[in-house]
């Protein structure tokens, strides 16, 4: 690419068309301190959400107000600050239950994130259910965290990893995934929306075929929980992992959520205090779930800020912040494509949250410092799913991804810095 | 603010578009492999090393074009180098990209110069050291990959 073609010129009213009355993403924007601030003297324009997102002054202040008023350990102490922490704690895990409808709270375990919810199930279920020439079944969209569990198990077990393709715009190709669902395969394990590509699996039809043949599965929702609703009922997914930091809360604590009767059934994931009813040197009696899942002295002020987000969203409502962010990714879809030189990576019909693209002649690594001095955020690189890299036949890609706090305006800066890219390289 | 074009400089942008010595060495009696794992820039650096002195080199690889460039510019500035001398210049240029101008182990990086913008980009280090790092791996006939993450 040697010139640098002039943009489409973007109508004011296409603009000013933004999604849904009564969804006010200027007022949504000022609950988020840090969109406010600038970057190398130029305005921020965060379009790195799937990598982790910004936090609404909700959050900031209930973290702060715990370590200021209400830390104390949970579960132990009989004085008022522990009843209080203890409480609380409860009523964020309460709160999660309720987001995501799941059965009871006792099937909500507090994690580090989705990469150890999934770590988790495959030290437990998958190490008591998966043995020599068994098979895990996966997709060639997994970030690497729906990968590398799933390996090192197979690798102890002599299983087999197998994994299912997907075509050319990104998707799961499912007559390909029904064939490897084999009387061998023990597990199967997909990502709702994929981190690279932003491809939208069809969940229920995967989890139908899987059940047909009385195969778990296990869903990484690290990227679909923040885009839309997510039901485990109506799923019925049999494990369903995802991570506060992805949507809006503090970052280190996440959530396995899995069915009670897999869960009673599967042995510890670790062994110390909080997971146990009763020790002694002879024999251990482990606590009743969740608790049986959550050894060790939990993050109490990160589960609190994780419920607070969580209500933040649910005023916000998640059908609004899906229908928003459609129309937003839409637009970012026409207008980053309309760009000289843009190649979409990853063009699935059902899609959230993720663009995802090469340039042309230029490395996306280089895509990224230049609009970094624009002040816009992107990811650069493999993004944790190199097969997917390797699928697609590019080393990397540069990523935008959104958040229902993205404008417009700030889809027409991504594509102005693109323009920019392109004079630098001229 | 870091500007751009000390980053980009047009001899950098020029040897990312059109390498030099591009190619599978015939005859190489060296070589090594170096990864960038982080964003994937992944280069073989070929080597003819006689009487102790660098005779013929060639890359292959991709990467951004601060990394391509600084292997292109690099097999030149080595080609005729004893070892000795191609080390003394990764050091001068490992702290040319690490602390820029002003200090004065530079006397002879000549074009490499060029490079001296990528120490206001801290994290553009790896990319432009990445070729010296696999240079210096082949010299020493290492085996394994080097990473600039190890």
């Amino acid at each position: 690419m040697t010139t640098a073609a002039k943009l489409p010129p973007i109508e004011a009213a296409s603009r000013a068309n933004v999604a849904n009355q009564g969804f006010d993403v200027a007022k949504i924007r000022r609950d988020f301190p840090i969109l406010s601030r600038d970057v190398r003297g130029k305005k921020l324009v965060y379009l790195d959400n799937a990598a982790t997102s910004q936090k609404p002054q909700a959050v900031i202040d209930a973290v702060k107000r715990y370590y200021e008023q209400e830390n104390a350990n949970i579960h132990r102490g009989v004085h008022f600050l522990s009843e209080l922490a203890t409480a609380e704690h409860d009523r964020a895990r309460e709160t999660i239950k309720n987001f995501i409808n799941a059965e009871s709270s006792r099937e909500i375990i507090f994690v580090r994130g989705t990469t150890e919810a999934i770590n988790l199930v495959a030290q437990t279920y998958g190490r008591t259910h998966v043995g020599a020439g068994d098979e895990v079944l996966i997709t060639a969209m997994e970030h690497h965290s729906n990968i590398v569990p799933w390996q090192l198990l197979c690798e102890e077990k002599r299983a087999k990893l197998r994994v299912a393709p997907i075509n050319d715009d990104g998707e799961l190709v499912l007559q390909e995934y029904e064939k490897l669902l084999g009387p061998r395969t023990k597990m199967v394990a997909v990502p709702h929306v994929s981190n690279a590509l932003g491809s939208v699996n069809p969940l229920a039809k995967i989890i139908e075929l899987a059940h047909a043949k009385n195969i778990p599965v296990l869903v990484d929702g690290a990227q679909a929980v923040p885009h839309m609703k997510v039901d485990v009922r109506a799923l019925d997914a049999d494990f369903y992992a995802f991570s506060s930091h992805k949507m809006f809360g503090p970052l280190g604590i996440g959530i396995l959520h899995g069915k009670a009767a897999f869960l009673e059934a599967m042995p510890p994931y670790q062994g110390g205090g909080d997971m146990i009813s009763s020790v002694t040197f002879e024999k251990t009696t482990y606590n009743r779930l969740p608790f049986k899942f959550e050894a060790g002295t939990p993050d109490v002020g990160g589960a609190i800020g994780f419920g607070v987000a969580i209500e933040y969203l649910n005023r916000v409502g998640m059908d609004n912040i899906a229908e928003y962010e459609h129309e937003l990714l839409a637009y970012a879809v026409r207008t980053i494509s309309g760009v000289p030189g843009v190649k979409l990576i990853g063009t699935a019909k059902e899609r959230a949250g993720v663009l995802s693209f090469v340039l042309e002649g230029v490395h996306p690594h280089d895509v990224g410092t230049i609009l970094d001095q624009e002040g816009i955020a992107i990811r650069t690189g493999h993004h944790c799913a190199q097969p997917i890299m390797q699928r697609f036949g590019i080393p990397a890609t540069a990523r935008a991804s959104f958040a229902f706090y993205n404008t417009k305006e700030e889809v027409d800066a991504l594509a102005q810095g693109i323009q920019r890219v392109h004079e630098v390289f001229a | 603010m870091a500007d751009l074009r000390d980053l980009y400089q047009e001899v950098i942008l020029e040897h990312s578009k059109a390498p030099r010595n591009y190619r599978e060495l015939s005859g190489a009696n060296q070589h090594a492999e170096g990864f960038n794992p982080l964003c994937g820039d992944h280069f073989t650096v070929y080597l003819n090393v006689e009487g102790g002195a660098i005779r013929d080199i060639g890359f292959q690889g991709s990467g951004c074009a601060i990394s391509k460039a600084s292997a292109s510019m690099m097999t030149q500035a080595v080609k005729g180098k004893s070892k000795e001398e191609a080390q003394k210049l990764f050091s001068a240029f490992h702290k040319l990209v690490t602390a820029g101008e002003g200090n004065g182990d530079r006397a002879d990086l000549g074009k490499l110069e060029a490079f001296s913008g990528v120490s206001e980009f801290p994290v553009r280090v790896k990319c432009a050291t990445l070729a010296w790092h696999t240079l210096q791996a082949a010299l020493e006939g290492k085996q394994d990959p080097v990473s600039t993450e190890s």
